[in-house]
């Protein structure tokens, strides 16, 4: 139970630029706050009983305990941050919770624990900053809504899986986070199960992301056993060092797992479960596009990035045109959505598209940069996306227009964020794709850079569309729009500043002093990356970056700028053939439902209905049955008859005797004095016979 | 000496106390013969004492204490055979059945 493993408190990280080695590292152990930061990881647990326990009682539903622990871990995490910004942190402690013993032909040990290193620590921060915005939000969004106590119990799971997950020091630990993540996940997009379309968009969540684990669970299967441990530690080293017995499976069970983080993070052809998850609340989406669900596959791919960067090359000739494909083809649907949310949903599977590629083409700073920097304005455009929908009560976009004069700080941040998201110099969206486009350019896939720049352009086109459809233009829903109370707006206005200056954070070639930038900060791992950073801009490709996202607002404006011809582009936009297939979603969709779900549900569901519904009812049924009948038997035979009877002449014989008996007390002194002295001579008779 | 004479005297005395036990109506009486029970039953100890002569004494130790429980007896119960007679007006044991079922 209490068994820990090695603590590998100080270890030399080497932070290379342009491939030389620039500076040796000490990492710090952390001190207390990471050695206690396991506090991080429960908080949210205890939030979650609590608010179960007594939420209905308080006065904000619970909301206060999933709120305050969130701000608990915000505060911590937020130390952790600073202090590895000066000194890069590295701290691991797992403890022995089941010793399994031979497994395969090798010992097994179960363990649990915590890592605090750069690329956690990163994460903790960017997982309490959103939740805690995002809570806040939630308390004025879901006032008066149904279920509001087990919304924010089930807010909590999520957030405390997603921080079990980053924390993992093995592979076992993160997919129970992983899990975990899933199932909140399905209890927070099924929120309105009361229509079926909301519990079947849950279902499918949940069954799409099954299907990916499976990749996941053989993937960690196979790394365990070659190395005996699941510990991501060993993992690095083992990839360092080029373990030959790694090296043998690096490339099948690196794609095992890519397949995982497909699921979770919805790459082409896994995408279909996202869109639907924006039958949840927008909080939900909000907390699921920016920090706790989408980044887990990111995430994952940087935790094994030395697997992939050393061990799994070949890996890559997969990972790179599924995430580019991704990230192309998911942009081009947001164009034809009318839905807002579902809009920001492809813009969210896209932008994934941008990290996995990055991740896959050996970017692990671009890519995690990259998920930094569009947690907070993919976090800021869905609030704000959720306000405009608290205010209009649609989600449609055909039922919006004009709501900049009604909601001008919706509005202004709404803005910011799709022109970070966009990637407008400088905002932080900007520096992060930046970065991928070189980082791909430098590792010669040029073709995908370029496609990628397309990208892009769709990704400004469609932004700029969902800004000229909501928020100018005329109105053209019903009653009067208004703004969100204080509430909504200030987590906007928050999220607001890192959606503007994070990407300052990581120019490159600049360090900002003794704190450095997020290359060091992430670069804080047990084994150096060995990843590619520039040593200074690229201006072509910024320029190229920017002039494709500049020619993607003109289009776009000019397309969707004014209301009137707006209305009409939107029933006239129907390029033949394209059109039909953007609209349609690929047809993938269908594809699933007709090939897989419906056979599924029509041929094996029916068989296993009539299965269960004849043969397994039938056995209980007549197990039942015979049962109830053998109860009534000895209820009427033995218990009414048998034991009933006893207990009856037991208590009337002794009442009739009792009756019979009473005749003796007579009450008079010299009966019982007379008795008495018989006694005492049939005594003293019997003494005299028998002795 | 021939303890079988006072055997027969404490028997009879013994017999006589039985009788008057069972039969005297006044409570007064039963006491009184519960008395002569015991002073047969004393005089067994004296007369066993007697022939046994044991170091200790027993049997007229035992004497003594028949003696001190006989006196603590009688006058508890010559306190309650006054209370009864004062709240009756009788003294008649046939009459005291108030403790029948």
């Amino acid at each position: 139970m209490v068994n820990t493993i090695a603590l590998a408190q100080t270890v030399l990280a080497v932070v290379e630029e342009d491939g030389a080695v620039v500076e040796a590292v000490e990492l710090a152990s952390g001190g207390f706050f990471a050695q206690w930061a396991g506090i991080m990881l429960l908080s949210p647990f205890v939030a979650f009983i609590a608010i179960i326990l007594v939420g209905k009682r308080m006065k904000y539903n619970g909301a206060e305990l999933a709120v305050g622990a969130m701000a608990l871990n915000l505060v911590w995490s937020s130390v952790l941050f600073v202090s590895n910004m000066i000194d890069g942190i590295f701290y691991e402690v797992g403890f022995v919770v089941a010793d399994v013993g031979q497994f395969m032909g090798r010992p097994l040990v179960f363990e649990l624990g915590f890592v605090v290193d750069g690329l956690s620590i990163m994460m903790y921060w960017v997982v309490a900053f959103v939740s805690t915005m995002v809570f806040i939000y939630a308390v004025s969004y879901m006032q008066g809504d149904v279920r509001v106590p087990w919304f924010f119990a089930s807010l909590s799971l999520f957030a405390g899986a997603m921080l079990v997950l980053v924390g993992a020091p093995n592979l076992i630990q993160l997919i129970i986070g992983w899990e975990g993540v899933g199932l909140a996940s399905y209890l927070l997009i099924g929120h309105y199960w009361e229509q079926k379309e909301n519990s079947s968009a849950a279902i499918k969540a949940f069954l799409v992301n099954k299907v990916a684990d499976v990749g996941l669970i053989i993937g960690a299967i196979m790394i365990g056993r070659t190395l005996g441990d699941f510990r991501f530690s060993s993992i690095a080293k083992a990839a360092i060092a080029q373990d030959e017995a790694l090296a043998g499976i690096a490339v099948a069970a690196g794609l095992l797992l890519f397949f995982g983080a497909m699921g979770k993070s919805a790459q082409f052809p896994l995408h279909v479960w996202l869109p639907d998850a924006m039958a949840g609340p927008t909080p939900v989406s909000a907390l699921m596009h920016a920090a706790t669900m989408v980044t887990a596959g990111i995430y994952l791919m940087g935790r094994l990035f030395p697997l992939y960067q050393n061990l799994a090359q070949d890996a890559r000739e997969w990972m790179v045109p599924i995430a580019a494909i991704t990230l192309f083809a998911m942009g081009l649907l947001a164009l034809v959505t009318d839905d807002i949310k579902k809009v920001l949903a492809y813009s969210t599977v896209s932008q994934l598209g941008y990290m996995m590629v990055a991740i896959a083409v050996g970017g692990y700073t671009a890519a995690l940069f990259h998920l930094f920097t569009h947690a907070f304005f993919k976090a800021l455009l869905f609030l704000g996306a959720g306000s405009v929908i608290h205010s209009v009560h649609s989600n449609n976009m055909s039922d919006m227009g004009g709501l900049r004069k009604y909601m001008p700080t919706t509005y202004r941040t709404f803005v910011i964020g799709a022109l970070s998201l966009a990637g407008i110099i400088p905002l932080a969206g900007f520096w992060s794709k930046d970065e991928i486009l070189g980082v791909m350019g430098v590792e010669g896939y040029t073709s995908f850079m370029w496609l990628a720049i397309a990208g892009a352009f769709i990704t400004a086109l469609y932004m700029t569309r969902t800004v000229a459809l909501t928020f100018h233009g005329t109105y053209k829903g019903e009653g009067v729009p208004h703004e969100s109370p204080r509430l909504m707006t200030i987590p906007l206005v928050v999220l607001a500043v890192p959606a503007t200056i994070a990407g300052l954070f990581n120019i490159p070639g600049v360090s900002w002093g003794s704190i450095g930038n997020f290359t060091s900060w992430i670069g804080a791992r047990i084994v150096p990356m060995g990843d590619y950073h520039p040593s200074s801009i690229n201006w072509g490709l910024a320029t190229a970056g920017v002039a494709a996202a500049a020619l993607g607002i003109a289009l776009g404006w000019s397309l969707f700028g004014r209301d009137a011809r707006t209305q009409q582009l939107r029933d006239t936009f129907e390029i033949p053939f394209l059109y039909p297939l953007l609209r349609n979603k690929y047809y993938i969709d269908d594809l699933y439902m007709r090939g897989l779900v419906n056979p599924i549900k029509g041929t094996v569901a029916k068989g296993i209905d009539f299965v269960n519904g004849s043969v397994i009812d039938g056995i209980v049924n007549g197990a039942a049955f015979l049962m109830g009948a053998f109860g009534r038997f000895v209820y009427q035979g033995f218990d009414q008859r048998g034991i009933d009877l006893a207990i009856n002449a037991t208590a009337g014989g002794t009442s009739r005797l009792g009756g019979a008996l009473r005749f003796l007390q007579t009450g008079k002194v010299q009966h019982y004095a007379g008795a008495f002295v018989v006694g005492a001579v049939v005594l003293v008779v019997g003494f005299v016979i028998f002795t | 000496m021939i303890v079988s004479q006072f055997l027969v005297l404490a028997s009879l005395l013994f017999s006589l106390g039985v009788y008057g036990l069972l039969v005297r109506r006044n409570a007064v009486t039963v006491l009184l013969a519960v008395e002569l029970m015991l002073a047969g039953v004393n005089l067994n100890f004296i007369a066993f004492e007697s022939v046994i002569r044991d170091s200790l004494a027993s049997g007229q130790v035992f004497t003594i204490f028949v003696l001190t429980i006989a006196a603590a007896e009688v006058g508890i119960g010559l306190g309650i055979v006054l209370l009864i007679f004062r709240n009756r007006a009788t003294g008649n044991v046939d009459e005291l059945d108030l403790m029948k079922w």
